[in-house]
C-alpha cells in the first residue's frame, strides 16, 4: 500500500503543478488497455504497446521538453476488470488518453468511464460501431474500423463483383446479428439477395452442419457474420468440405492478418475481406512496418489495430503541441484533434468526424495463392478501395447526440 | 475419506467469542478504509467478492457441497439489477431486490436439479448448469450478449445517499457486506446450521435420525445462491456494468479458488482468500496470462500442501475456531 | 430428407470425440475415483504434440497418432506420481480442484507461448479429398476418424471388461487390498491407468488436429459439454459412455438442423432433463 500512497501524493502534487502553470504543462501519459494474453493479444497486446513507443519516439517531442510515459495493461477482455484498471489509472496514475482497447464490451465499458471522467481514448480495437453512433462521447474517437464501415466495404465490393446471392453464417449475439443486417443492407441495396441464414453458437468447433446447409444453398457467397476462432474454423472446415472449391466464395465479414497467418495461405486463399491497413500498401506503411516486425518478439507485420495505435498517437502528440501545452481536459483536446486534419504515414490523409469517427479509406483485400505469395506475411492483394467519405455510415443515418440536425 | 474441513476444533462459547472479536476488528478496519487514502474501489471490488465466497463457503464447508457454477449467481443478480436501474428506471434498492429474487429464483430451480446427485457429479451438475445459463445470456437481448450492460445510473439509495460519491458507494457497500457475512455465520451457528454439518458428516446417519436431508440441502443451496446474488447486485454499483464475465465458468473458478486459499469451512477464510485474489489480479494484471498459472499453481499448491488455507493454518495452529 | 442423413453423419463425427473423451473420463474414474478436470488440457496438449512433430521433426500425422499419445501419456504418469497421488484417502473434491489448477496452467503456458488464434495443422495426404454420396459430400478424413475412434473405443472396452489384465484392474478398483495379496502392484496399476486415460484423450487431440485450429482454449470448453455427457451417461460402465457420447453427437447435430441457435444448449437441457426422471444416469451407478 505504501506506493500506492507515495503515487496519490505525487499525483496531487503534479495536480498542483498543472493548476499553477496550465499552458506550459507538458507531461502526457498514455495508457495502452489491450489484450495481452487471450483471442486478441495478436492483434494488439505487446505490438499495441510498442506501436506507441514508436510514436512518442517518432514525434520527437521529448527533445522539445515534454515529458511522456506510456503504461499498459492487460484487461483479459473482461469489462469490469477494464473499468477497474481505467478508474485507477484516471485517479491514481493521472492516465490522460487510452489507446487500443480492443473487445467491443470493454470499450463501451471504458468509454463511459471516459467520458465521466475526462479523460480520451482513442479506440483502435473495438469493432462495435455504436460507439461512435448511439453511445457517441465528446471524449473519444474511433480510429481504424467498425462494424458498419465492414458490412458496407465488402457487401457492396462482392455485389458489384457478381456475387449477387448469399448465404450468411451467424454467430448467434448481438454482434453477429449486428454484422449480418447491416451486409444484408448493402446486399441488397446494391442489388443482390439473402437466400438464407443460419446461425451458430458462439465459439463453436464444429461448423460441419453448418456449411453443409450453406453448400446445399448454391448462394455465390457464403459471409461469414462471425470473428476470431469462429471465423478461422469456419475456414478452415469450409475447405475440407471443398466449399471454395465447389465454386461458392467466402466473405469474412471481420478478419485480420493475425488470423490469415494463423490460418495459412493454403487453406485461407480466395478470401475477401476488408481492412483499413495493411504493410504492402505503399512506401509509407513499407517502412513503418519494417521497422515495427524487426522490434517484435516473433517479427510480425503490425495488424490494422497496432497501426492504429500508431497513427492515434501520431495526431493526438501534433494536436497537443498546437495547444503547446497539455490542458489535461479530454473533451477540449478531442474537440481539437476534430479540427485539424490528420495526416500520417500508415493512414494517410483524413479527419475526424464530428460523432468521433476517424475517415479514411477502406481495402477491400483477396488472400493470395500461396504460389503468388513471395514470402512471409506477403498475403494479400489489393481488389477494391472504397473513399473514405462513402466507407462509413453516413451521419444523416447517425444517432448520435452529438450530430445536430 | 478425509472430510474438506478441519474439525477438529471446538466450537465452544469461548470459540464464538473469538470470532466476534475478529469481526469487530475487520469491521473497524474496513470502515477505516477511506480515511487511509487506498484506493477505495479496489476494496469495495474485494468486498463484493468476498461476500460472495462466503456464500460459496455456506455450500462447501458447512454443506460439503462444492458448486462449480456460483459464478451464474453473481451473473444473474447483475444482469437482473443492471437492467431494473437501467430500463425501468428502477431505484437503488429497488434494483438490488430484483437482482436478489433473480439470484433466488434461480436458486430454487438448479438447486432442485443439482442435489440430486453428490460429490463430484454436484460440482459437474452445477457447472454444466452455468454453463448452459451462460449461453442463453450470450443469445438473449437484455443482456447486450458480448457488450454487456453499460453505463448504469447509480442514483440515491433510500433517496438520500447519493451512489455516485465513492465514499458514500463504499459504505454502503460494506453494510451490505457486514450485512450478509452475519447473516452466514447467524445460520453457521443455528440448529440448521448443525444439521447440516450432521449431513456433511455424515448423510446416512443424519437420514436415519429422520432428517429429510435433501430439504436442508435445498434450503443451504437456495440461501448460498440467494445470498451470492445480493454480492453480485451490490457489484453492480461497483463496477457500473454487467457483462458475460460473471456468468463464466473461470468466475466460478475464481470463486473456488478464493475459498480455497482462505480456508474452506472457516469464518474468516474467504473474506482473506478474496482481498488476496482480487489484489493479485491488480498487481499481475501486466503479466497477462501468467496470472492464470499463477492462480493454477496457487490450486496445486493449496490442494497438494496448504488444505486448510490461510485462516484455516492458523486457526489450526491456535487451536482456535476462526 | 438427404439434408438430414448428412446431418446424422456429421453428428457421428462429433459424437466420436465425445465419446474418446467420455471413455477417458470413465477409465480414470473408475480406477481413481478422480473427475479429470485435466482432460480438456490434455486433449489440447495432444493436438499440439502432433504440430510440433511436423514442425520441429518432420514426423507427419500417421506416426503423430502412436507417439503423442504416449507422450502425453507419459506426461500423464509424471503428473500422477507427483501429485494425485498424494490425494488418496482425501475427499474426491481435491482431485477435481487439483486438475482444474493443472488445466489452469497448462493451458496459461501454452497461451502464452502459442498466443490464442492457432496453428494450423493440415490433413494428411493420404485422407485429402471427399467422396460424394449422394446426399452429402463427405470429407474422407472425417469418415476416418469416425470409423478409427469407434474402433479404439471398442478396443478400450475389450481390454478393460474382457481380458485378464482389465480383470486385475477392475478388482484393484473393487478392493485395492485383496489385490495387493495377490502380488499385484496395485499404485503402478493405477499410474497406468491414468496414462491411458489421459492417452485417450491425447489421440481425440491429434484427430481434431486437422479439423480445428490447434489452440491453447480447444479443450476448455469441450471439456465442460463432456462433463455433461458423463453426467447424462453415467459413468458406470465402459459401454455406457461410448454409447452417450455417439448418441449425443448425432442429437446435437440434428439440433444443428432443425434448431440450430439451441445447439450449444441442447446437451445440458437433455442432462437437467436426465437428471429429472432418473437421478442416476443413463447406466450409472449411485455416487
Amino acid at each position: 500500500m505504501k506506493h500506492r500512497i507515495s503515487a496519490l501524493f505525487l499525483g496531487t502534487a503534479l495536480a498542483f503543478a498543472a493548476g499553477g502553470a496550465l499552458a506550459q504543462d507538458k507531461n502526457v501519459k498514455i495508457g495502452v488497455l489491450t489484450d495481452n494474453s487471450g483471442l486478441y493479444s495478436d492483434l494488439g497486446g505487446a505490438g499495441s504497446t510498442l506501436a506507441a513507443q514508436m510514436a512518442v519516439e517518432d514525434s520527437g517531442l521529448a527533445g522539445k521538453g515534454w515529458k511522456i510515459d506510456i503504461i499498459s495493461a492487460d484487461h483479459q477482455n473482461k469489462p469490469d476488470i477494464a473499468t477497474t484498471i481505467a478508474r485507477q489509472w484516471i485517479d491514481v496514475e493521472k492516465v490522460d488518453i487510452f489507446m487500443d482497447v480492443l473487445n467491443s464490451g470493454v470499450a463501451l465499458a471504458v468509454n463511459n468511464l471516459v467520458k465521466e471522467k475526462n479523460a480520451v481514448m482513442i479506440n483502435t480495437g473495438a469493432a462495435t460501431s455504436d460507439l461512435t453512433n448511439a453511445q457517441c462521447s465528446p471524449n473519444t474517437i474511433h480510429w481504424v474500423y467498425d462494424t458498419y464501415m465492414l458490412a458496407n466495404s465488402t457487401g457492396q465490393a462482392l455485389v458489384k463483383a457478381g456475387g449477387d446471392t448469399w448465404y450468411f453464417l451467424t454467430a448467434d449475439y448481438a454482434f453477429g446479428h449486428a454484422l449480418e443486417r447491416d451486409t444484408t443492407a448493402v446486399v441488397v441495396k446494391s442489388g443482390g439477395k439473402v437466400i438464407g441464414t443460419v446461425k451458430h453458437p458462439l465459439n463453436s468447433s464444429d461448423f460441419s452442419s453448418f456449411l453443409l446447409q450453406a453448400q446445399a444453398s448454391k448462394a455465390k457467397i457464403v459471409g461469414m457474420a462471425n470473428a476470431g476462432g469462429d471465423t478461422t474454423n469456419t475456414i478452415k472446415q469450409a475447405s475440407e468440405f471443398g466449399i471454395v472449391a465447389g465454386g461458392q466464395k467466402l466473405a469474412g465479414l471481420l478478419l485480420f492478418i493475425t488470423d490469415v497467418h494463423s490460418l495459412g495461405l493454403k487453406v485461407a486463399q480466395g478470401l475477401s475481406f476488408t481492412e483499413t491497413f495493411y504493410w504492402d500498401l505503399n512506401d509509407g506503411t513499407r517502412a513503418f512496418s519494417k521497422r515495427f516486425s524487426e522490434r517484435m518478439k516473433n517479427k510480425a507485420m503490425p495488424s490494422m489495430v497496432q497501426a492504429g495505435v500508431y497513427s492515434g498517437l501520431i495526431h493526438y502528440f501534433k494536436t497537443l503541441e498546437a495547444m503547446s501545452g497539455n490542458p489535461h481536459d479530454g473533451a477540449k483536446v478531442v474537440a481539437k484533434m476534430k479540427e485539424l486534419p490528420t495526416d500520417d504515414p500508415l493512414f494517410g490523409k483524413g479527419t475526424i468526424r464530428v460523432d468521433g469517427r476517424k475517415i479514411h479509406p477502406a481495402y477491400l483485400f483477396e488472400v493470395k495463392k500461396p504460389a503468388d505469395s513471395k514470402g512471409p506475411w506477403d498475403y494479400y492483394k489489393l481488389i477494391g478501395t472504397t473513399p473514405g467519405d462513402q466507407a462509413f455510415r453516413p451521419l444523416s443515418e447517425s444517432a448520435c447526440p452529438l450530430v445536430k440536425k | 475419506m478425509s472430510a474438506l474441513t478441519d474439525d477438529t476444533l471446538p466450537t465452544s462459547p469461548r470459540a464464538v467469542r473469538d470470532e466476534m472479536i475478529v469481526f469487530a476488528a475487520m469491521a473497524v478496519l474496513l470502515a477505516m478504509v477511506p480515511a487511509t487514502g487506498i484506493y477505495p474501489f479496489f476494496v469495495m471490488q474485494a468486498l463484493c467478492f468476498a461476500l460472495l465466497a462466503c456464500a460459496f463457503n455456506l455450500l462447501i464447508g458447512y454443506g460439503g457441497l462444492l458448486s462449480f457454477g456460483h459464478a451464474m449467481f453473481l451473473g444473474t443478480a447483475g444482469y437482473c439489477t443492471a437492467h431494473a436501474l437501467k430500463v425501468w428506471g428502477a431505484t437503488p434498492e429497488l434494483g438490488i431486490l430484483v437482482g436478489v429474487a433473480g439470484a433466488a429464483a434461480l436458486s430454487v430451480v438448479t438447486g432442485f436439479i443439482s442435489i440430486r446427485r453428490q460429490g463430484i457429479y454436484f460440482s459437474m451438475i452445477t457447472l454444466a448448469l452455468s454453463q448452459l445459463l451462460f449461453f442463453i445470456y450470450l443469445q438473449a437481448p437484455f443482456t447486450h450478449g458480448e457488450d454487456g450492460i453499460q453505463g448504469i445510473p447509480q442514483g440515491y439509495l433510500f433517496g438520500i445517499f447519493n451512489l455516485a460519491k465513492p465514499t458514500v458507494l463504499y459504505y454502503v457497500v460494506l453494510a451490505g457486506f457486514l450485512g450478509g457475512f452475519l447473516l452466514i455465520y447467524r445460520t453457521i451457528n443455528s440448529p440448521f446450521g448443525e444439521v447440516l454439518k450432521s449431513i456433511r458428516e455424515n448423510e446416512q446417519r443424519a437420514i436415519s435420525l429422520g432428517y429429510k436431508t435433501d430439504q436442508y440441502k435445498l434450503l443451504a443451496f437456495i440461501l448460498s445462491g440467494t445470498i451470492a446474488g445480493f454480492a453480485g447486485s451490490l457489484k453492480v454499483f461497483v463496477a457500473q456494468n454487467a457483462s458475460l464475465t460473471d456468468v463464466h465458468w473461470t468466475m466460478s473458478g475464481e470463486i473456488v479458488l478464493m475459498t480455497l486459499v482462505g480456508g474452506l469451512g472457516t469464518v474468516f477464510g474467504p473474506v482473506v482468500g478474496a482481498f488476496v485474489i482480487i489484489a493479485m489480479q491488480q498487481y499481475l494484471a501486466g503479466f497477462g496470462q501468467w496470472v492464470t498459472v499463477i492462480q493454477g499453481v496457487i490450486f496445486v499448491a493449496c490442494v497438494l500442501t496448504f488444505r486448510r488455507g490461510v485462516i484455516g493454518e492458523i486457526a489450526h495452529y491456535f487451536r482456535r475456531s476462526l | 430428407m438427404q439434408a438430414l442423413y448428412a446431418q446424422l453423419l456429421v453428428g457421428l463425427i462429433n459424437g466420436s470425440f465425445y465419446a474418446l473423451l467420455s471413455l477417458g473420463l470413465a477409465v480414470i474414474f473408475g480406477m481413481l475415483n478422480i473427475i479429470n478436470f485435466a482432460h480438456g488440457a490434455l486433449y489440447m496438449m495432444g493436438a499440439f504434440c502432433a504440430y510440433f512433430l511436423l514442425n520441429l521433426a518432420g514426423i507427419g500425422y500417421w506416426p503423430a497418432l502412436i507417439i503423442a499419445p504416449i507422450v502425453v501419456g507419459i506426461f500423464g504418469m509424471i503428473l500422477e506420481r507427483t501429485m494425485l497421488q498424494w490425494l488418496s484417502g482425501l475427499d474426491h473434491l481435491y482431485g477435481l480442484l487439483l486438475t482444474f489448477g493443472i488445466a489452469l496452467i497448462v493451458q496459461g503456458v501454452f497461451q502464452n507461448y502459442f498466443g490464442s488464434s492457432g496453428l494450423p495443422y493440415a490433413i494428411p495426404d493420404e485422407l485429402k479429398g471427399g467422396m460424394n454420396l449422394g446426399f452429402m459430400f463427405l470429407p474422407i478424413y472425417r469418415g476416418w476418424v469416425v470409423v478409427f475412434s469407434l474402433v479404439v473405443c471398442l478396443a478400450t472396452w475389450f481390454l478393460i471388461e474382457k481380458t485378464r489384465l482389465g480383470a486385475n484392474l477392475r478388482a484393484a478398483t473393487e478392493n485395492p487390498t485383496l489385490v495387493r495379496a495377490f502380488g499385484i502392484n496395485v499404485p503402478r496399476m493405477i499410474t497406468l491407468t491414468y496414462g491411458l486415460g489421459v492417452g485417450l484423450a491425447a489421440l481425440a487431440g491429434v484427430l481434431s488436429a486437422p479439423i480445428n485450429q490447434v489452440r491453447p482454449l480447444m479443450g476448455a470448453d469441450l471439456i465442460i459439454v463432456v462433463f455433461a455427457v458423463v453426467v447424462i451417461g453415467g459413468m458406470g460402465s465402459i459401454m455406457g459412455s461410448i454409447i452417450t457420447g455417439f448418441a449425443l453427437g448425432v442429437i446435437e447435430g440434428l439440433t444443428k438442423y432443425f434448431y440450430p441457435e439451441a445447439s450449444n444448449t441442447v446437451v445440458f437441457v437433455l442432462m437437467v432433463l436426465v437428471l429429472l426422471v432418473k437421478p442416476t444416469g443413463l447406466t450409472g451407478r449411485a455416487a
